[in-house]
């Protein structure tokens, strides 16, 4: 007797547990579809306020010197190091082959179709997707976005297209620029670590530098500018309950647009790989 | 001018506002009074146009603002100045950007004219533009914020009413007089309607015409001053509480109006 109803007891416990998690997982289910949705929406809304009046070009020359000018010394580090570190694992394996001097080749595959744009992708999301998602954050938590609509102004218009603009602009440069850097260190690590002759080198990098290899080397960071833009702005927008909510939504932005930009870049390479074949 | 009717508003569904109706008329002062968490600053949310409610209607002149357009919205926020907590400065732009921040953004005066105007203002509210013209917000005292905060909100609007959220809390009672005072003035001077969103009791029947008693979103009292003093209500009572016994010791005529 006392068996069974520790077995029902077990049972009980376990149905009543079972139902908690389903119930958990249909509402944050619910909750990740009702985000997605707001997301789009706002993203819709955003795009569709760039090409309506008045367009705040202070603003968005001010947001170009902050991320362009203010993420390059990011890019340069990050391309430098990247560079040498990729072009010193790719030196001693081609070496085992006798084929060090196809490193020019692989650094601008490499560099300029994958780890350029990802890289600076990633750099810029972690420093400009928080910075904007905290100060867009802090405006909402301390009212001033509700005191723009009260005077008048489109807080979207006013703050996130400028940001999304200046990125559109600033990502791709910073790309090329990263890309640059990084081929430039592998330079440094093929001639004087893996003995590669310079010729040979920038021959070989000058080799792949082809159309589709371009292409989708800047079609990459157009298309991360946008998630930055559109998830930073709205997890901003979106924030709640005061600074913990701003530091909440601050650390979702850069998981969100980090997360985004890795699978996006799958995808990219997945599907404009099958269409431009013919010019890699 | 001002018409809620039946409103009630959610927020994640946790009610905030239940079943509330209350007027405003021209050049009428209200106070809307209750304890934090009460949905006070709600109402002027709502009265604003920035949250809709899921029942009832906001009629702003007899058009509901919640089914507006955005550019017929725009045009009644141009009659509503809207002063709000803390001041809601743009904390990147100096005390006179933010006072001619409206003119800035949308008209084609030249500097000098904004400047000119902020000036005005920025005397207008008892505050000397030499010196604070060019400061941050951050660099004033709390006072000298919310009277900028009025300041801007007047020369962004044509206020036919003014809202104002929790305008003296947190100040000190010469500021919070002064603040007070601009309050009265500006009622006074201007003739526009008025409505207050305050716990503090004391400042509340300094510029009230009518009381609002909001507990736990509800609306437990809408009256004059000697309708508040002799109401029995146990809400009005659960939130006078201590205050009542000294009601009486509070002279209406200390207060310049």
């Amino acid at each position: 007797m006392t068996c069974l109803s520790t077995t029902a007891k077990i049972f009980h416990y376990l149905e009543v547990r079972t139902v908690a998690i389903f119930r958990l997982i249909n509402s944050r289910l619910k909750r990740f579809a009702y985000q997605s949705q707001e997301l789009f929406y706002f993203s819709v809304k955003m795009v569709r306020a760039v090409f309506a009046r008045p367009f705040y070009v202070p603003e968005t020359l001010e947001q170009m010197y902050l991320i362009g000018f203010g993420s390059l010394y990011l890019i340069v580090l990050t391309g430098i190091f990247a560079g040498e570190g990729f072009a010193l694992a790719f030196s001693v394996e081609l070496a085992d082959f006798g084929a060090k001097d196809y490193l020019g080749r692989i650094m601008s595959i490499a560099i300029i179709r994958e780890l350029g744009p990802i890289l600076t992708g990633l750099m810029v999301a972690a420093r400009v997707a928080s910075g904007i998602t905290a100060e867009i954050g802090a405006m909402k938590s301390s009212n001033q976005i509700d005191a723009m609509v009260a005077f008048g102004i489109d807080p979207v218009r006013k703050v996130a297209v400028p940001r999304m603009v200046a990125l559109v602009l600033m990502v791709p440069v910073l790309t090329i620029i990263c890309d640059a850097i990084a081929i430039i260190g592998g330079y440094l690590v093929a001639v004087f670590v893996a003995h590669v002759t310079s010729t040979m080198y920038w021959s070989a990098v000058r080799d792949r530098l082809l159309f589709g290899n371009i292409f989708i080397g800047l079609l990459k960071p157009v298309v991360y500018s946008f998630i930055i833009a559109f998830i930073s702005c709205f997890k901003g927008f979106s924030s709640s309950g005061g600074t913990k909510g701003v530091g909440r939504a601050t650390t979702e932005s850069v998981v969100l647009t980090s997360i985004t930009i890795l699978v996006m870049n799958f995808f990219i390479t997945r599907v404009v790989f099958t269409l431009i074949k013919g010019w890699l | 001018m001002i018409e809620l009717k039946n409103i009630s508003f959610a927020y994640e569904e946790k009610p905030i506002l239940k079943n509330i109706s209350f007027k405003v008329g021209p050049s009428e002062s209200l106070v809307i009074m209750g304890p934090s968490g009460s949905g006070k600053s709600t109402i002027l949310r709502l009265i604003l146009g920035l949250e809709c409610p899921q029942e009832g209607e906001i009629l702003i002149e007899g058009q509901n603002i919640c089914t507006m357009k955005e550019k017929l919205k725009r045009e009644v926020r141009k009659k509503i100045g809207m002063v709000f907590q803390d001041g809601a400065l743009f904390d990147s732009l100096t005390v006179g950007e933010n006072v001619g921040y409206y003119l800035l953004e949308h008209t084609d005066m030249s500097d000098e004219e904004v400047t000119a105007r902020v000036t005005q203002m920025l005397g207008f509210v008892g505050l000397d533009a030499d010196e604070i013209l060019d400061v941050l917000p951050d660099q004033l005292s709390g006072g000298m914020q919310r009277r900028v905060a009025i300041g801007r909100a007047l020369l962004s609007t044509d206020p036919s009413v003014m809202l104002y959220d929790e305008p003296t809390t947190g100040l000190d009672p010469k500021a919070t007089e002064q603040v007070l005072n601009l309050i009265r003035k500006l009622r006074h001077e201007r003739t526009i309607a008025t409505v207050v969103v305050t716990h503090q009791i004391v400042d509340a029947i300094s510029i009230a015409d009518r009381f609002v008693v909001l507990l736990a979103g509800e609306l437990v009292f809408d009256g004059g001053l000697e309708e508040l003093r002799d109401s029995t209500d146990d809400g009005v009572d659960t939130f006078l509480g201590p205050f009542r016994a000294s009601f009486e010791k509070v002279n209406r005529r200390q207060f310049v109006r």
